[in-house]
């Protein structure tokens, strides 16, 4: 593969669906991980912010057949197509260059600061995985009581009214490990000392996390899987983001197969 | 024969015209100068010399508020050998590492808090010198177990990441690349900050021309990954590198 020659490392992350209870753990500590904002009516789902997002599916059967499914959803970081062209989505529409694809991690960036807040990358992403602030959240002019902004993460900087934000796979973990490693005199991260605060939470440790690109980590196995696919898997976004399921509704649920048409795991 | 008559014909037509030009322009400013005041060349230069005092000089120093340190603290007597026991070592860093050190982690100290201080300055009632900065420091701050609310010179902005660790260990790269004498100096300067966007002078650079002379004076974006390039650190100058 020439890809892997090029670029260092592949983060990604394998969610086994038959695992996830729904919880809404890997929610919770991704908020406060990342200072996602509240506000205060939170009543108002279409307005709220979660970087991962659970969705509860079914398979559209009566009962007694009726089986549901829990399905969170991070940023899928989603890959280049290897020749050159075709960045995620949302990289090659961003007029700002707010939004990258690294080239050494594969995680996409979002700069808060360089964001024009113009959304089109919220349209492109065909996962809704990006969220725009319609209201200043933990940032200078903040509609919250002096003392608020203590409780924040300093490795993560709030944002403010009228940017996108998305998911990072904690990029900050990443750079929290390089420096122990730094003062290990290492140069290289282990296996597992960087993984994001939702595959930390997980308390059915249904996510795990890795580089793809190390056939050592556990990630590059479980791909491997007969059981794994990724969502939408052809519109060729390449995302970093894998499931898995025993169930073949669920795969069929991942991407529009037409009535009758054969599910297609990644493997096939 | 035709075309070689007629080109002649044009181009004197045309320097005539260029002539004529220049004729008058000459005259214009003629009168300009001859007579400053009823051409209004002199009230243009006036204006002109007044808003660019406006724009740079009375601008710049209207947009930095300025403050003054609440104690004045002399690196130079804290790192020499000489004057105070404890503080040692052959090379700068080292002897910087008494109070600017890096925890287990890998995570920077930074400016050192009053414990550190208080290993030596313990009892507010003896001074260690004669000063009166000192004996301020004392009554003010250790007496009263109160921290010191020091300026932050080379504070970033909030979105941005840097740790030392990867520069200072790794890169093995001096403090005073990116700090200049700060190390050394005996009083501290004053501490300007940007009244529209926070940030201290330091940042941006003294210079308002954007001159930079120095690795140290200004550490703007382009600085932090102009030394990656030149030291074929091009990995990092990602964006989520520097960014958080
Ligand atoms: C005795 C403890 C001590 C030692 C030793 C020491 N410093 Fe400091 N340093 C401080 C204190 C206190 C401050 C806060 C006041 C200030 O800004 O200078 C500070 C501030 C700084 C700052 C400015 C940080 C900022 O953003 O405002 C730099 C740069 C610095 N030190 C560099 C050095 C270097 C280089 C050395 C070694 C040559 C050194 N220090 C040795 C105590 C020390
Ligand atoms: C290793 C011991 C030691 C440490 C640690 C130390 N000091 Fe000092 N300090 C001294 C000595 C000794 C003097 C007296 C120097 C002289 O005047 O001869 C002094 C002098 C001073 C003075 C007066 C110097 C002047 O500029 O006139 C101030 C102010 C001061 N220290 C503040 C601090 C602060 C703030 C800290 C904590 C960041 C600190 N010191 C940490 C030993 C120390
Ligand atoms: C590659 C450039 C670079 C080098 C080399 C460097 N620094 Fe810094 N230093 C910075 C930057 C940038 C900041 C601001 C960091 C921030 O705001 O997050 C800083 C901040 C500091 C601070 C204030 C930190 C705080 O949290 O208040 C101190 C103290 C300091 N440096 C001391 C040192 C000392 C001592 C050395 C040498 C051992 C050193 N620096 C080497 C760039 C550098
Ligand atoms: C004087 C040169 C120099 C300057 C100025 C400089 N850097 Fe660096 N930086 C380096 C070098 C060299 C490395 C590679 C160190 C290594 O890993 O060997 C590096 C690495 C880094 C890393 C990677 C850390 C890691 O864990 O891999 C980050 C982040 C970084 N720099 C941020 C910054 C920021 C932000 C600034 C500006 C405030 C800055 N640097 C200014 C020389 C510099
Ligand atoms: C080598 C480190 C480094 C890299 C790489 C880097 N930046 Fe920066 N960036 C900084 C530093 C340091 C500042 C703050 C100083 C300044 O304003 O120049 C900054 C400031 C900014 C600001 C202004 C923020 C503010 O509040 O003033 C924006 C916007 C920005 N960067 C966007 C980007 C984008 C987009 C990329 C990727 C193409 C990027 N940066 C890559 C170091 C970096």
């Amino acid at each position: 593969m020439k890809e892997t020659e090029v670029k260092k490392h592949r983060y990604g992350m394998v969610i086994d669906l038959d695992k996830c209870t729904g919880c809404g753990t890997c929610m919770v500590a991704c908020a406060s991980e990342n200072n996602v904002t509240v506000r205060a009516d939170e009543s108002d789902k279409q307005r709220s912010i979660a970087w991962i997002q659970l969705y509860k599916i079914n398979n559209g059967e009566k009962f007694p057949k009726t089986q549901t499914c829990f399905f969170p959803r991070p940023c899928m970081h989603c890959e280049e197509d290897g020749n050159g062209g075709h960045h995620p989505p949302c990289v090659s529409v961003c007029p700002a260059t707010a939004t990258t694809l690294d080239e050494n991690t594969g995680i996409v960036s979002q700069i808060y600061t360089r964001c024009i807040g113009c959304r089109y990358c919220q349209a492109a992403c065909p996962y809704h995985a990006r969220y725009f602030n319609w209201w200043d959240g933990y940032s200078y002019f903040k509609p919250f009581p002096d003392g608020m902004e203590r409780s924040l993460s300093p490795d993560v900087s709030p944002r403010m009214r009228g940017v996108v934000e998305k998911c990072t796979f904690c990029h900050h973990r990443l750079m929290r490990a390089k420096e122990i490693a730094h003062a290990q005199g290492r140069t290289e991260i282990e296996e597992g000392e960087y993984i994001p605060a939702c595959a930390e939470a997980c308390p059915a440790q249904a996510i795990t996390f890795g580089d793809l690109n190390n056939p050592k980590h556990k990630v590059s196995e479980l791909i491997k899987s007969p059981n794994a696919f990724r969502l939408l898997e052809r519109l060729n976004t390449k995302p970093k983001v894998y499931y898995l399921s025993s169930k073949e509704w669920v795969r069929r649920l991942a991407d529009n197969y037409l009535p009758g048409e054969p599910v297609r795991g990644i493997n096939d | 024969m035709e075309n070689q008559d007629h080109f002649p014909d044009k181009f004197t037509e045309k320097s005539a015209s260029v002539k004529h030009f220049f004729y008058m322009l000459i005259s214009y400013l003629r009168n300009l100068i001859s007579n400053p005041m009823r051409s209004g060349l002199a009230y243009f230069v006036v204006g002109l010399i007044a808003a660019l005092l406006v724009g740079w000089v009375l601008f710049p120093m209207a947009l930095y508020s300025r403050n003054h340190q609440p104690v004045d603290f002399s690196h130079a007597i804290h790192t020499d050998p000489d004057i105070i026991d404890g503080i040692e070592g052959d090379t700068e860093a080292e002897r910087c590492s008494y109070c600017h050190t890096f925890r287990d982690d890998g995570s920077f100290t930074g400016i050192p808090n009053l414990s550190k201080c208080m290993e030596c300055h313990d009892d507010p009632e003896s001074p260690l010198g004669e000063t009166a900065e000192e004996r301020d420091f004392l009554e003010e701050y250790v007496a009263n177990l109160k921290e010191v609310p020091w300026y932050r010179y080379y504070e970033q902005p909030d979105c941005v990441y840097f740790s030392h660790i990867p520069h200072v260990k790794n890169g093995e790269i001096d403090c005073s690349a990116c700090h200049g004498g700060h190390g050394s100096t005996d009083s501290l300067p004053v501490y300007e900050k940007n009244r529209i966007s926070g940030y201290s002078i330091n940042i941006w650079g003294k210079n308002i021309s954007g001159r930079k002379t120095n690795t140290w004076d200004r550490m703007k974006m382009d600085d932090c990954a102009g030394c990656h390039t030149i030291n074929s650190h091009e990995e990092n100058n990602g964006c989520f590198v520097c960014h958080k």
